[in-house]
C-alpha cells in the first residue's frame, strides 16, 4: 500500500500555562498530546470526541496555523512539522480548512467576490482579469449565482455562508480539507445540504477530508472511518460499521451510548459516565480516561496503554481489549 | 481611508440612522461641513488680503462697516479675511497632523496587535512612556528645536498624540486576529503583510474614524495654543492661535479682536468633537461612552 | 499586598527607564545639545567648547554620558541654569507649591464638583438634570483652556473688576490668605471646567454600572434607605475605575496647569516651562519634562497600589 496522503504520529501541542502575573510558566495544557492518524486519498477521517478533548487544535496543527510542539506530520510523502512559512507555502495549496462559525470565518469588510480572489492572488494564479471568471465557477460549483460576489458576507444566511467557506477552501484544488465541525452550527434542515455538498465535491474531485464533529449522526453519514479523542489523545480508530457496531473502547462505548440511536439497529445499552472531564492542563497520570472508566485496573493509573491493532485497520489504546 | 467605502451599503443605512438621532452630532456634522467649506473657498469669500495693511482704518468695530464686516485690527487688516484665511491654516495643520497621528498610531497599533510577543511589549512599553509627558510639554520642546513651517508644526503634533490611537487599534486587533477568518487567510498562505493591512485593518475602520474625527479636534486646539504661545504658526501668516497673541495686548479696549478667533476655535473644536461622538455611537453602539 | 506593591514598583522601573531615555535624547536633540549656552554664545571659541566636551565627559561614547546622567539624576543633580547657574531641581522645586497648590484646588473642586453631577445624573437618569449634565459635560470638554481663561480674565477682571487678573499676589501683599485666594479663584475656576466635566462623565458612568450590580439590588431588597445604599455599597465600588482615572489624568491635569498658569501669570512649574522656552533654558526644560514624568509614573503607582488596598481582588491578577 502507497503512503497515505497524510500520516501524523505522535503529534503534541502543549501550550504553555503562564501566571498572570510575572507570566511565569506555571504548567502546561496538554491540547494535543500523542494523536496518531491517516488519512488516505479520497476517504473521509470523522475525529469525535467531547468538547476541548483537542480535536480543533489537532486540526489546526496540521495545517500548521498552530505550531505543534512535538511529533511528525507527513503529507504527500514529506514532512512539515517543523517546515518555516516559505517551506510551508507549496502545501498552503493542498491543504484547506473549512470551519465551524460561518459568521466569523468570512471577513465581513470583503465582498464574497474578494474573499474568494484571495487565494489566487496570495499563489498569483491567473490573471487579474480572469479571476472574476474563477471565482464565479467556484460560486457555481457550491451551488451559488454568481452575482454572489457583488455582496457582502452578512447578506447570505448560515448555509450559504457555509457555501461561501467551501469554495474559498475548493479554489486552490487542495487534496484535503478539514472541517472543522463544519455543519454544527447551522439549522439541522440545511445541515444535509451542506453534507450532501461536501459528498458530491469529494465524489467529483477525489478529495480527503478530515471531518471534525461531535455529533455522531453527522459522522455516520459521512466517514469512511472514524477516530474518537479523549482528553488529547486518539483512543480508538476503526471503519465506521466496526466502530458503530463493535467499539471496544470504553470510552467509544460509552461515548455511543450517550446518543439515543446513531445509527438503526444498533442495540443500546446505556452506560453513564462517571464525573466530569479532566483539564488537559491536568491530565491523569497513565490512561487518561482511568478515573472515569468503568473497567480500570491498578496498571491503567500508572501506564498510558499503547495503541494496538486488533482487526484490520481498527487500533484501540486501552490495557484490558486485547486482539 | 473613507471608512464608509469598506461598508455594505444596508450598514450604511443603520449607521445613518443611528447618527441621525443624535442631534448635537448632526450639528457638528454641519459645523464641521461649513468651515471646511470656508476654508476652501476662503479666497473667494474673504473681502479683502488677509495681509493688506491700513493704518488709517484700525480697529474699526464690527458691523460697523460694510467693507469690514467684522472689523478690523491694530494694523487695519481685514478680520474676516484673516478668519477665514487663518481657518485654511488652522485647519490644514489639525488636518494633515491628524492624518499623522492616525498613521502612526494605526501602524504601531497594528503591528503590536498582530505580532505580539516580544515587539507588542517593547511597543506598548513605548507608548506608556510617552503618556508619562504631559502632552502639551512635549509638543512645546520639540515644536521649539524645529524651525516652525506648516509641515513641521503638523509632524510635531501628530508624532506627540498618536499614543491612544496605537491602543485603540491594538485592543481592536487583539480581537480580531482570533476570528477563524484570520485562520483561514493564513491557511491560504497570506503574508503577515496581507492579513495585517487587507485583513485586519479595514476592520477596525469604525473606532479609527472615531479617533480621527476626535484627533483633528485635539490638533486644532493644539495648534492654537503653541501658535498663541509664538512656537506655532508665524506672522505674518494668519491661524487663529497667533490671532488670539496680537490680540491680547488689546484685550480691554477691543476684546472682539480677541473673541472672535476664539470663537472659531471653540466652533471648531466642538464641531469636530460631536461629530466624532456622533460618529461613535453609530458606527459601534458597544464603543458608546454614555448610556 | 506587600508583594503587589513590590510587583508594581518593580513594573514602574522600566517605565522611569523610558522616561529618562526620552528625556536624554531629547536634550541631545536640542539646537546645539547639551552645550547649547556654550555653543551659542559667539564669544567662546571653538577650541574651548572642545575642552568644556571634555571636561563634562561629552567626548565618551552616549551609553556611558547616559549612564552618568542617569545617575546624576537619581542622586538629585539635575545639571543647573544657563542663566545664573543655579540647581535646576532647586529652580523646580521652588515653583512646585504654585502648581501643587493651583492644581490641588482645581482637583478638589472638579472632584466635589463632577461626582455630585455624575452621581445626580446617574440617579436620576434621562431626567432634564441629566441631559442638561451630560450635554453640559460635551461642551465643557471642546472648550478651549486657554480662550476660557482669556474671556474670564476679560469678564471678571477687566469688565467686572471682581477678580484679578493674574498673579499670585498683590503688590506689597505677599503672604496674606485673603490676596491669594482672591488671586486663585479665576485659575481654579479655568483649570477645574474641563477635569470637572471628565470626571461628571466618568462618575456617570461608574455609578451607573455599580448600581446595576447585585449587591446594589440586594441593599435595595433589605430595604436599606438610598443614601446609605450609594455611600456604603455604590461608593466604594464605584471609587476604583475613579481613583485609576486620577492617576491617567495626571499628564492632562499638568497641561492644563502649564496652560492656566500662562494665561494667569501664575509662577509655578508650567510658567517657569514656558519662560525656560522662551529663554533656551534647556537644562530648566529637560529637568521639568523628567519632573513631570517622574511624577505621573509615581502619581500611578500610588494610584494602583490605593485600588489594591480598596480591592484585595486586584492583588490576585
Ligand atoms: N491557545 C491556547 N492556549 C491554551 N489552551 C488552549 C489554547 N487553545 C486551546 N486550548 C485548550 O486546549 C484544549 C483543546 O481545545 P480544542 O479547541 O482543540 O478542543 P475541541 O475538541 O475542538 O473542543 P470543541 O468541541 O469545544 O471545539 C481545551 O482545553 C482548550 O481550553
Ligand atoms: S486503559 Fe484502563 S482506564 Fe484506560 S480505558 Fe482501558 S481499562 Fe479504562
Ligand atoms: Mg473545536
Amino acid at each position: 500500500m502507497a503512503e497515505a496522503l497524510l500520516k501524523v504520529a505522535g503529534l503534541e501541542v502543549h501550550f504553555p500555562l503562564r501566571s498572570p502575573f510575572l507570566q511565569r510558566r506555571i504548567g502546561t495544557v496538554r491540547a494535543v498530546d500523542g494523536v496518531d492518524l491517516e488519512v488516505a486519498r479520497g476517504e473521509t477521517l470523522a475525529i469525535v470526541g467531547e468538547s476541548g478533548c483537542g480535536k480543533t487544535t489537532t486540526g489546526k496543527a496540521i495545517l500548521r496555523l498552530i505550531d505543534p510542539t512535538g511529533g511528525s506530520i507527513r503529507f504527500g510523502g514529506q514532512e512539515i512539522a517543523q517546515h518555516g512559512t516559505a517551506a510551508l507555502a507549496p502545501f498552503r495549496r493542498r491543504m484547506q480548512i473549512v470551519f465551524q462559525d460561518p459568521y466569523a470565518s468570512l471577513n465581513p469588510r470583503m465582498t464574497v467576490g474578494s474573499i474568494l480572489a484571495a487565494p489566487f492572488e496570495i499563489h498569483r494564479i491567473g490573471q487579474a482579469r480572469d479571476r472574476a471568471e474563477r471565482v464565479a465557477g467556484l460560486l457555481r460549483t457550491v451551488g451559488l449565482p454568481p452575482e454572489a460576489a457583488r455582496r457582502y458576507p452578512h447578506e447570505f444566511s448560515g448555509g450559504q455562508r457555509q457555501r461561501i467557506g467551501i469554495a474559498r477552501a475548493l479554489a486552490l484544488e487542495p487534496e484535503l480539507i478539514i472541517g472543522d465541525e463544519p455543519v454544527s452550527a447551522l439549522d439541522v434542515s440545511i445541515q444535509a445540504q451542506i453534507i450532501n455538498l461536501m459528498k458530491r465535491l469529494q465524489a467529483e474531485r477525489g478529495l480527503a477530508y478530515i471531518m471534525i464533529s461531535h455529533n455522531l449522526a453527522v459522522v455516520s453519514h459521512v466517514a469512511d472511518r472514524v477516530a474518537v479523542m479523549y482528553l488529547g489523545r486518539v483512543v480508538e480508530t476503526a471503519p465506521r460499521e466496526q466502530l458503530f457496531f463493535n467499539a471496544q473502547h470504553p470510552y467509544t462505548q460509552a461515548l455511543l451510548s450517550a446518543v439515543p440511536e446513531p445509527v438503526p439497529g444498533r442495540r443500546r445499552s446505556r452506560q453513564v459516565l462517571q464525573g466530569d472531564v479532566p483539564s488537559p492542563a491536568r491530565p491523569p497520570k497513565g490512561c487518561h480516561f482511568h478515573p472515569r472508566c468503568p473497567i480500570a485496573q491498578a496498571r491503567c493509573a500508572e501506564e498510558a496503554p499503547a495503541s494496538r491493532i486488533i482487526a484490520p485497520g481498527h487500533a484501540v489504546a486501552c490495557h484490558m481489549v486485547t486482539p | 481611508m473613507s471608512a464608509t467605502a469598506a461598508l455594505p451599503e444596508s450598514q450604511i443605512g443603520r449607521v445613518w440612522t443611528r447618527f441621525r438621532r443624535h442631534r448635537l452630532a448632526l450639528a457638528g456634522a454641519a459645523v464641521v461641513a461649513l468651515l471646511l467649506a470656508s476654508a476652501l473657498f476662503a479666497p473667494v469669500f474673504a473681502p479683502q488680503d488677509p495681509t493688506l495693511l491700513d493704518t488709517a482704518l484700525r480697529f474699526r468695530a464690527p458691523f460697523a462697516d460694510w467693507a469690514h464686516p467684522l472689523g478690523t485690527d491694530e494694523l487695519g487688516r481685514d478680520t474676516l479675511s484673516r478668519l477665514l484665511h487663518g481657518g485654511r491654516v488652522s485647519l490644514t495643520v489639525g488636518l494633515v497632523a491628524m492624518v499623522t497621528t492616525v498613521a502612526t498610531g494605526a501602524l504601531i497599533g497594528i503591528t503590536a496587535g498582530f505580532l505580539g510577543g516580544w515587539i507588542d511589549t517593547l511597543l506598548m512599553r513605548f507608548v506608556d512612556t510617552m503618556l508619562c509627558f504631559p502632552q502639551v510639554f512635549l509638543l512645546l520642546v520639540v515644536a521649539a528645536f524645529v524651525p516652525p513651517t506648516l509641515l513641521s508644526i503638523s509632524l510635531v503634533i501628530g508624532l506627540t498624540s498618536w499614543m491612544e490611537v496605537s491602543r485603540i487599534v491594538r485592543a481592536e486587533i487583539l480581537h480580531l486576529k482570533e476570528q477563524d477568518f484570520v485562520a483561514a487567510a493564513r491557511a491560504l498562505g497570506a503574508s503577515r503583510a496581507r492579513i495585517m493591512f487587507r485583513e485586519l485593518l479595514p476592520n477596525a475602520a469604525a473606532p479609527i474614524l472615531v479617533a480621527a474625527t476626535l484627533k483633528v479636534a485635539s490638533a486644532v486646539l493644539m495648534e492654537s495654543y503653541i501658535s498663541y504661545l509664538g512656537y506655532g504658526v508665524q506672522p505674518p501668516l494668519a491661524s487663529w492661535g497667533n490671532m488670539l497673541t496680537n490680540a491680547q495686548g488689546y484685550f480691554d479696549t477691543v476684546p472682539w479682536l480677541a473673541i472672535l478667533p476664539g470663537a472659531a476655535i471653540t466652533l471648531t473644536v466642538m464641531g469636530f468633537n460631536f461629530l466624532g461622538d456622533g460618529l461613535r455611537d453609530a458606527l459601534d453602539p458597544r464603543l458608546r461612552m454614555d448610556p | 499586598m506587600i508583594g503587589f506593591v513590590g510587583w508594581r514598583l518593580l513594573q514602574a522601573v522600566p517605565l522611569l527607564i523610558g522616561v529618562s531615555l526620552i528625556g536624554f535624547g531629547l536634550m541631545h536633540l536640542a539646537p546645539g545639545g547639551p552645550l547649547a549656552v556654550y555653543t551659542l554664545n559667539p564669544t567662546i571659541q571653538v577650541q574651548d567648547i572642545e575642552r568644556i566636551k571634555v571636561i563634562f565627559g561629552l567626548d565618551q561614547p552616549i551609553h556611558v554620558q547616559y549612564v552618568k546622567w542617569a545617575t546624576g539624576m537619581v542622586s538629585g543633580h539635575w545639571g543647573y541654569t544657563f542663566f545664573g547657574g543655579r540647581p535646576v531641581l532647586e529652580v523646580i522645586l521652588e515653583r512646585l507649591p504654585a502648581t501643587l497648590l493651583l492644581m490641588g484646588s482645581a482637583l478638589s473642586v472638579a472632584i466635589i464638583l463632577g461626582l455630585s453631577i455624575g452621581v445626580l445624573g446617574a440617579v436620576k437618569r434621562y431626567s432634564v438634570f441629566d441631559v442638561l449634565a451630560t450635554t453640559g459635560a460635551l461642551f465643557a470638554l471642546s472648550f478651549p483652556t486657554f480662550w476660557f481663561g482669556l474671556m474670564a480674565i476679560f469678564v471678571f477682571a477687566i469688565e467686572l473688576r471682581w477678580l484679578p487678573s493674574g498673579g499670585m499676589w498683590e503688590l506689597g501683599e505677599e503672604g496674606s490668605i485673603l490676596s491669594l485666594i482672591r488671586h486663585l479663584v479665576l485659575p481654579t475656576m479655568v483649570l477645574a471646567l474641563v477635569i470637572t466635566a471628565t470626571w461628571s462623565r466618568y462618575s456617570r458612568s461608574a455609578f451607573l454600572e455599580v448600581m446595576q450590580q447585585d449587591f446594589m439590588r440586594t441593599a435595595r431588597a433589605k430595604g436599606e434607605p438610598p443614601a446609605a445604599r450609594l455611600l456604603r455599597h455604590a461608593l466604594p465600588n464605584a471609587a476604583k475605575p475613579l481613583i485609576a482615572l486620577l492617576g491617567v489624568e495626571l499628564p492632562f491635569l499638568f497641561s492644563g496647569a502649564l496652560v492656566t498658569e500662562t494665561i494667569f501669570g501664575w509662577p509655578g512649574m508650567g510658567r517657569l516651562f514656558v519662560d525656560a522656552l522662551n529663554m533656551k533654558e534647556y537644562p530648566v526644560l529637560m529637568g521639568l519634562m523628567m519632573f513631570t514624568g517622574i511624577f505621573v509614573v509615581v502619581g500611578n503607582l500610588l494610584a494602583d497600589i490605593a485600588i489594591a488596598a480598596i480591592d484585595p481582588r486586584v492583588r490576585l491578577r
